[in-house]
């Protein structure tokens, strides 16, 4: 245990140099480097091409899209259930592996958790607008007969989809903030400038850094991580269900549910990695997130991406073994129809690029994980849309046999989102402690403990503590 | 500026007009006399012009209807008339608001009527069914009856006369008319008027007896006057063959109900002759096949263009148009008709087929029946009816009537040129000797053949008028343009297929400034009068009743929807064989050769099968509606063999050059399995430069090699490449059934043998396996709560669907459409996936080559699924289950998410992407929608229910009849209060749309428990559920198809087909038909 808790913090660090170099991108005592303007230009420029799109599907309808008959649910349905997958990784980090101790989680936890709530957001802007008239997709609410003269109808997966992604939502959030209370606090005493005190103080809510405070934050803590850590396997599970519940070959499957938990914390890892790797380069963070924290988070990401992996082999498995004409069909559709490119390119993206992460030398390689990373994101966006659009677009009677195109409207709605949840993400690093502050001295602290080096002393890099900082 | 002009009233000025005014001088205000701009712009507006009509909402519209209706009966009535305008106080007699009544009536078809009932809603029609009493229809209609209504709502319209561009008075133009008629009188002291006439008329084909006299009366009065005759795709063959073979005009009446083995010879008798909706049924009937009576008639097709009469055949022989001629000669010296010698085209499966053809005719005897193609030679025309002759046919399967139409211009089928008349008015006009022509309907300019330059020789006379319902490109070469009111607001009158003479009725007081040809014809003659007093007039005279009887009569006429007793006499005649040309007209020619790049091929030329000549195309339900074999919308095509598409490396869409006798055509290619090869069909009727904004910039205009000479196929034509697509769009991308069975066919002799043997292969338990499979893989067919319940018998509505019967027509389809306000969406959205039919007829490809596949058909609706899928996925519970079994969809609930379409397995739910059913454009389409269905928004999704206003309605009317709650809705096939059977005519009977719409009665629509007819066809070994392993319980069924294939033939042609005509036979992958 020490020595993997001594490479989580890399270069010579003090309480101080943690409070610092993670509070100083806040608190605007170092410069922001350009390349956080650029991208929060372009990101804002994407947000907006979003709100146009919105703004003319409002007033033409979802026929601006590319869906039809028989393809209902498009890059809307599609872009839904690939956010929320991407959401998961915050939950499964903050949550999952704090109850289970992994204390290597502390560096990316907050970012991670910002990243759920972001994409969340972006995942719940699909299911309203992709309904024909959002402006009574209220309906879907529980908000009861007293108000609306009925109940939603609870048989359809799709009202459990509103309780699983509200509810995922609402208690990220609350993770989230909980765990910013002290570093709102460190901020608050720390801001020179009177405006920021008096704000960072009122959302610390009279954080003092007690006894009392650590034991009841703690308490807090553990209870809302136990809470988390169920959704992080309902929310995507009830996701499935939306395909699970149906009668369409291809969706109407009973391997969906883990197989898509796994696609979720798959796909989160990979957005982390995505993230993480540009954001501790920008801010000179890779002490804080080392090299061991992207080893190891290449590693989740080659075990999830192959239980994603032997779902594929499964599914074709099934489809074969079911004996059934249509299941057979799909199965071959899949591989040989209209988007038989796009399915081997899922192959290629969530099968075989990962093994890569069987090497040390590729894990250990940033600009390769990098890569990998974004490969397995496409990867997940792909495998969205082979069980999506590709399971409608012929299923039972061939004379109601489509095709279904992606319209600019569609690709301008997924731009957008991508340009808020960037947009959100850069507002989030210049505003909010990318790194748990708190957490990071308790790690700190630990790792002295177990050195059983003085308490003064900066923790030394280990022998090969250089070569993984990078 | 306004309200300074407002003001400006000048009391001094008013007060000397009033004292300047003699007698009783009535003013409607001080603005009246001040003749102020703005009382001149009120005095507009209060009596728009036809203009503002389109503004008019319907609560208006309706009291405007209301008022006329009460002043002046349905008779006649103006818009707005100038007399006193009374509310809707005391409703006129019959009308009860909410309650549709329905008028007796006739469309034209080519002439000819098709007996129709129209459903009136507070004085607006909105929709057409056939008339049960009318022989041409029986009840059933077609999709150009159903699609007709939409024409007469039509925005684009001609609202005004116009001269030259401008609205000018009718008054004027008779003016003009009667200075040119003037000219045509006798000169004084000669018996007939010198030279050419001055005068012309020229019109389509004429049934009309009211028009017929007037037209003879004028010409009497004006011996300078004379009619021509030109219809651009009308039974001109059979007419010509009428005269080789008997030497006289006679219509030819087929008797399907006697005819056991038929013989098509490259015509579509199913669809578009004037009788045909009456064919159809009468050929279904023979074809229904029950446990009780397991027999069914035989029809062999030889056919170039794959017609649904090919498609619907037990054998079918693809031929090129050109090799008709021989093969029926060949079958004419098999019958025995002397002097005739054919030769099949190589092959020896053609060789079988006419072998097997001509021994199975000749078995039938007095039951055979060879009817030809209104596409064929009048020589074809003129060997059947010497074959019907040799069978014994004549006055069984086939009669002979005086025909129904006049031939006023004496030319109309002047011996080998359909187009004599045509040509010789061309002739005078160019000469200068025309001084006025008067064109009665149609559009000659656009429709006339290439080689007859009718524009150019239009331009020679001083006054030329079109009556018609459009602007088009013939009312462009005139001067004058008068608007022809619809069938639905005009008096008239009209004869059948038969000669059964109908008064057309008009349900409507004309939308606009519009006028019937008998209106204009009786102005002209200078005896203007209207067309109820005109219509009335002439059959008081012709069929002889005293005034007093009249009243009486003519409601009955009215009433009945024909005039009994006024149907053609039969007439006894002997086909001459001897006067039938030799064969070689297209043998002899040695064909050109081709330039390099390009292939020899016989060109065919079609109407459009939708639109026709080009008359519908502005017509949105005909467009949308898919052609029934190519399911194309929107656009006509050249359709090519799939052979030669290999051969030539053609694809879909591609364009190609068509050269033909020096003239060239660049149009794009489609595919069609079963087309004969080295020959080519061109659809003519789109690419109009002029018409309204449903038709404008749709498809080519085949009309440009299409010449006098060879109106309907020629050889000697060339294809070569062409630059550039165009894009068309086939409502249906997948065209084969892909190993599944939605369609399950099997020949009549194997389901005699083993009735259970329609189920599919697949269908877990069913038939002798069933005992051998496990409870699991039973499909749960047994349990019933319906029948459990053991309470008070509540409704179980289900539907049966004969596939046995279905021609694959589409007037299922056009019904629905008329009936539940169904939107049209256009082209664009048609490629996209998103048309909105609730009931689709799918068409398959079968068998086991391109060259002659077997085409099948299979209308699908809600099957209204027991389990139904798309309930338990909606997250807001808008679609729900009755108890009565319907599926039913609550569009004020829906949001929207489409999961329901998603997850149905038979993809029968449309959606509203957009807001299709928009009409604040076009207030006028608004009066088209039936009061009973909601008209759906944006974003909402919509299907079949089973037409559920009416299911209500039968209660309703079962509960106001019986004075009780519950009482008993009448079902076909039910036995009634007075132990009769109910049928599809009973009033107050309860049938949907489609069902009421389909010439074959091929669908059923009723109580799945209580005995009536849908009970009995569920009961059927051929009933079977689409996709019922799907364990969805659907309510709707089908009956599986059955063909009767002739053993001789089998298995050579029974389901694989023929590959005769092709010059290389051989397969050709199945990717040449798909069309994505």
């Amino acid at each position: 245990m020490a020595l993997t808790q001594e490479k989580l913090i890399g270069g010579r660090q003090t309480y101080q140099t943690l409070t610092d170099k993670i509070a100083d991108i806040v608190l605007f005592n170092s410069k922001h480097p350009l390349s956080w303007y650029l991208t929060l230009g372009a990101a804002f420029m994407l947000l907006q091409g979003m709100m146009m799109t919105v703004t003319y599907l409002l007033y033409l309808g979802v026929g601006i899209w590319g869906i039809n008959q028989p393809v209902g649910w498009g890059l809307d349905i599609l872009n839904f259930v690939w956010w929320i997958g991407i959401g998961h990784a915050g939950t499964l980090i903050s949550a999952i592996l704090l109850l289970m101790r992994q204390q290597w989680r502390t560096s990316i936890n907050r970012f991670a958790e910002a990243m759920t709530l972001f994409a969340v957001s972006c995942a719940g802007v699909y299911p309203l607008l992709h309904t024909g008239r959002p402006w009574v997709a209220y309906w879907l609410m529980p908000i009861g007969p007293n108000v609306l003269g009925m109940w939603p109808q609870f048989r359809s997966p799709l009202v459990w989809d509103v309780f699983a992604v509200t509810t995922y939502l609402t208690v990220s959030a609350l993770f989230w903030f909980t765990g910013l209370i002290p570093d709102l606090a460190t901020l608050r005493d720390k801001a020179g400038n009177k405006a920021a005190k008096v704000l960072f103080g009122m959302l610390a809510m009279g954080w003092r850094g007690s006894a009392t405070h650590w034991l009841r934050y703690e308490t807090a803590y553990l209870i809302l991580a136990s809470l988390s850590a169920p959704l992080v396997l309902s929310v995507h599970t009830i996701v499935s269900f939306d395909f699970a519940v149906s009668i369409i070959p291809g969706w109407h499957t009973t391997i969906f549910p883990p197989y898509f938990v796994a696609g979720a914390v798959y796909a989160g890892f990979a957005m982390v990695l995505l993230l993480a790797i540009p954001v501790r380069a920008m801010y000179g963070l890779k002490d804080l997130i080392t090299m061991r924290h992207i080893d190891w988070m290449a590693k989740v990401t080659l075990a999830t991406g192959l239980v994603v992996f032997y779902g594929y082999c499964t599914e074709v498995f099934y489809g074969w073994y079911s004996g059934n004409t249509f299941e057979w069909f799909m199965i071959m559709n899949r591989m040989t129809g209209p988007y038989a490119p796009l399915y081997w390119s899922l192959i290629l993206c969530n099968g075989v690029v990962p093994q890569f992460f069987w090497s040390k030398r590729v894990r250990h390689n940033i600009p390769a994980v990098f890569v990998v990373s974004l490969i397995v994101s496409i990867g997940m966006w792909l495998e969205r849309f082979i069980i999506i659009p590709s399971s409608l677009h012929r299923d039972f009677l061939p004379s109601s046999w489509g095709i279904y195109t992606p319209s600019l409207w569609d690709w301008g709605m997924f731009l957008g989102t991508i340009g808020q949840f960037v947009f959100l993400m850069f507002l989030f690093v210049r505003f909010v402690p990318v790194i748990a502050i708190a957490e990071m001295k308790d790690l700190l602290h630990r790792s002295q403990d177990h050195h059983g080096d003085h308490a003064a002393t900066p923790i030394q890099a280990t022998a090969d503590g250089p070569a993984l900082v990078d | 500026m306004d309200q300074v002009k407002h003001n400006n009233l000048d009391l001094a000025e008013i007060r000397e007009k009033l004292a300047g005014m003699k007698g009783q001088a009535y003013w409607r205000g001080l603005e009246e006399i001040a003749e102020t701009e703005e009382f001149q712009e009120w005095l507009g507006e209060e009596f728009p012009n036809r203009e503002t009509l389109l503004q008019l909402d319907r609560r208006e519209f309706l009291k405007v209807m209301g008022a006329s209706l009460a002043l002046a009966g349905v008779a006649g009535c103006r818009y707005l008339p100038q007399e006193k305008i009374v509310p809707y106080i005391k409703a006129p007699e019959e009308v009860v608001a909410g309650k549709p009544l329905e008028f007796a009536s006739a469309m034209p078809w080519c002439g000819y009527a098709k007996g129709v009932l129209v459903t009136s809603r507070e004085g607006r029609p909105i929709k057409i069914d056939g008339n049960p009493t009318h022989p041409s229809t029986l009840g059933s209609s077609d999709i150009w009856m159903q699609a007709s209504i939409l024409d007469l709502y039509d925005p684009d319209r001609s609202k005004n006369t116009m001269k030259d561009g401008a609205i000018a008075p009718l008054e004027d133009f008779l003016k003009e008319a009667r200075e040119s008629l003037t000219a045509a009188l006798p000169a004084p002291g000669s018996v007939g008027a010198a030279g050419a006439a001055p005068v012309r008329i020229l019109a389509e084909t004429i049934t009309s007896p009211t028009l017929v006299a007037q037209l003879s009366a004028l010409a009497k009065k004006y011996p300078g006057a004379q009619v021509h005759h030109f219809e651009p795709a009308g039974p001109h063959n059979a007419l010509g063959g009428a005269h080789l073979a008997f030497g006289r005009d006679v219509d030819i009446i087929y008797h399907f109900d006697k005819a056991s083995v038929i013989l098509a010879l490259d015509g579509d008798f199913l669809q578009v002759m004037p009788g045909s909706v009456r064919y159809a049924r009468d050929w279904a009937d023979r074809r229904r096949v029950r446990k009780s009576k397991m027999e069914m008639n035989r029809l062999y097709a030889v056919e170039s263009t794959p017609t649904l009469t090919g498609a619907n055949a037990d054998h079918r022989l693809p031929l090129r148009a050109g090799d008709v001629d021989a093969f029926t000669r060949a079958v004419a010296a098999g019958l025995g008709v002397s002097g005739m010698i054919g030769s099949v085209p190589a092959g020896a499966d053609a060789d079988a087929f006419l072998q097997a053809t001509v021994a199975d005719l000749k078995s039938a005897g007095t039951g055979a029946l060879v009817v030809p193609g209104d596409n064929q030679s009048p020589a074809v025309h003129a060997l059947a009816h010497a074959m019907n002759a040799a069978l014994g046919a004549v006055g069984s399967t086939v009669t002979y009537i005086e025909p129904a139409h006049a031939d006023l211009s004496g030319q109309a089928v002047a011996p080998g040129d359909p187009f004599a008349s045509l040509k010789a008015l061309v002739t005078d006009m160019q000469a200068g000797q025309v001084k006025m022509l008067l064109i009665l309907g149609g559009n000659p300019v656009f429709t006339a053949p290439a080689d007859i330059l009718l524009p150019e020789a239009l331009s020679k006379v001083p006054v030329r008028a079109h009556l018609g319902s459009h602007e088009d490109e013939t009312s462009a070469a005139c001067n004058w343009h008068i608007p022809e009111s619809h069938y639905l607001e005009a008096w008239g009158d009209l004869r059948a297929y038969d000669g059964t003479a109908t008064i057309v009725q008009p349900l409507i007081a004309p939308l606009y400034e519009s006028h019937s040809a008998i209106e204009l014809v009786a102005a002209l003659a200078d005896k203007p009068d209207t067309g109820y007093n005109l219509v009335r007039s002439y059959w008081q005279a012709a069929q002889s009743v005293t005034s007093t009887a009249l009243a009486r009569t003519w409601e009955k006429w009215l009433n009945d929807g024909l005039i009994a007793g006024t149907a053609s006499q039969s007439l006894t005649v002997t086909a001459n064989a001897g006067a039938i040309p030799a064969a070689g007209a297209n043998a002899g020619a040695t064909p050109p050769v081709p330039a390099s790049g390009f292939e020899a091929i016989e060109v065919i030329f079609r109407p459009d099968p939708n639109i026709r000549d080009g008359r519908f195309i502005n017509n949105g339900w005909l467009q949308e509606i898919p052609k029934a074999i190519s399911k194309l919308t929107w656009d006509n095509a050249v359709l090519v063999s799939a052979t030669m598409a290999e051969r030539l490396h053609l694809a879909n869409n591609v364009n190609v050059t068509i050269k033909l006798k020096g003239r060239k055509l660049i149009a794009p290619v489609w595919i069609t399995p079963g087309h004969p090869d080295n020959s080519v069909t061109v659809y003519y009727g789109y690419g109009r430069t002029k018409t309204g904004q449903v038709g404008s910039q749709k498809g080519f205009n085949g009309y440009v090699i299409r010449t006098s000479d060879a109106p309907d196929f020629a050889s000697g034509g060339e294809i070569g490449e062409a630059p550039g697509s165009m894009r068309l769009v086939s409502q249906q991308m997948q065209q084969t059934m892909e190993g599944r069975e939605p369609v399950r066919v099997r020949s009549i002799k194997d389901y005699g043998a083993k009735p259970e043997y329609p189920k599919a292969e697949d269908d877990e338990g069913a038939g002798n396996e069933e005992s051998e499979k496990s409870d699991l893989f039973k499909t749960p067919q047994e349990y019933d709560i319906w029948a459990k319940e053991g309470k008070a018998h509540e409704y179980a509505w289900g539907m049966a669907i004969d596939l046995n019967v279905c021609i694959g027509c589409n007037a299922c389809s056009m019904a629905c459409q008329a009936e539940n306000n169904i939107p049209v969406v256009g082209k664009e959205q048609v490629a996209n996936g998103r048309h909105m039919n609730w009931i689709r007829v799918d068409r398959y490809y079968a068998g086991k080559n391109l060259v002659n596949p077997e085409i099948v058909f299979q209308p699908v609706p809600c099957m209204h699924c027991e389990k139904a899928p798309c309930e338990p996925v909606c997250p807001v519970a808008a679609t729900v289950h009755s108890h009565e079994g319907l599926n039913m969809m609550i569009y004020n609930r829906c949001v929207g998410t489409r999961y329901c379409s998603n997850n149905c397995p038979y993809k029968v739910r449309r959606f509203n992407f957009y807001n299709y059913a928009n009409h604040h454009e076009i207030p006028v389409l608004k009066l088209l929608n039936n009061p009973e269905v909601t008209v759906r928004g944006r974003g909402v999704m919509e299907k079949c229910t089973y037409c559920v206003q009416r299911i209500n309605r039968a209660r309703i009317e079962a509960k106001i009849a019986n004075n009780s709650e519950g009482a008993p809705i009448k079902l076909v096939g039910m036995k009634d209060a007075n132990g009769k059977t109910v049928n599809e005519s009973t009033p107050g009977v309860l049938i949907t749309a489609c069902q009421q719409a389909c010439p074959t009665k091929a669908i059923s629509f009723g109580d799945i428990h209580l005995d009536n007819e849908v009970k009995q066809w569920k009961s059927e070994p051929a009933n079977y559920d689409l996709l019922g392993e799907l364990n969805t319980k659907p309510r709707t069924s089908y009956l599986a198809k059955l063909r009767n294939p002739n053993p001789a033939l089998e298995p050579a042609t029974a389901n694989a087909g023929s590959v005769a005509a092709a010059g290389s036979a051989g397969s050709v992958s199945e990717a040449g038909t798909k069309a994505e």
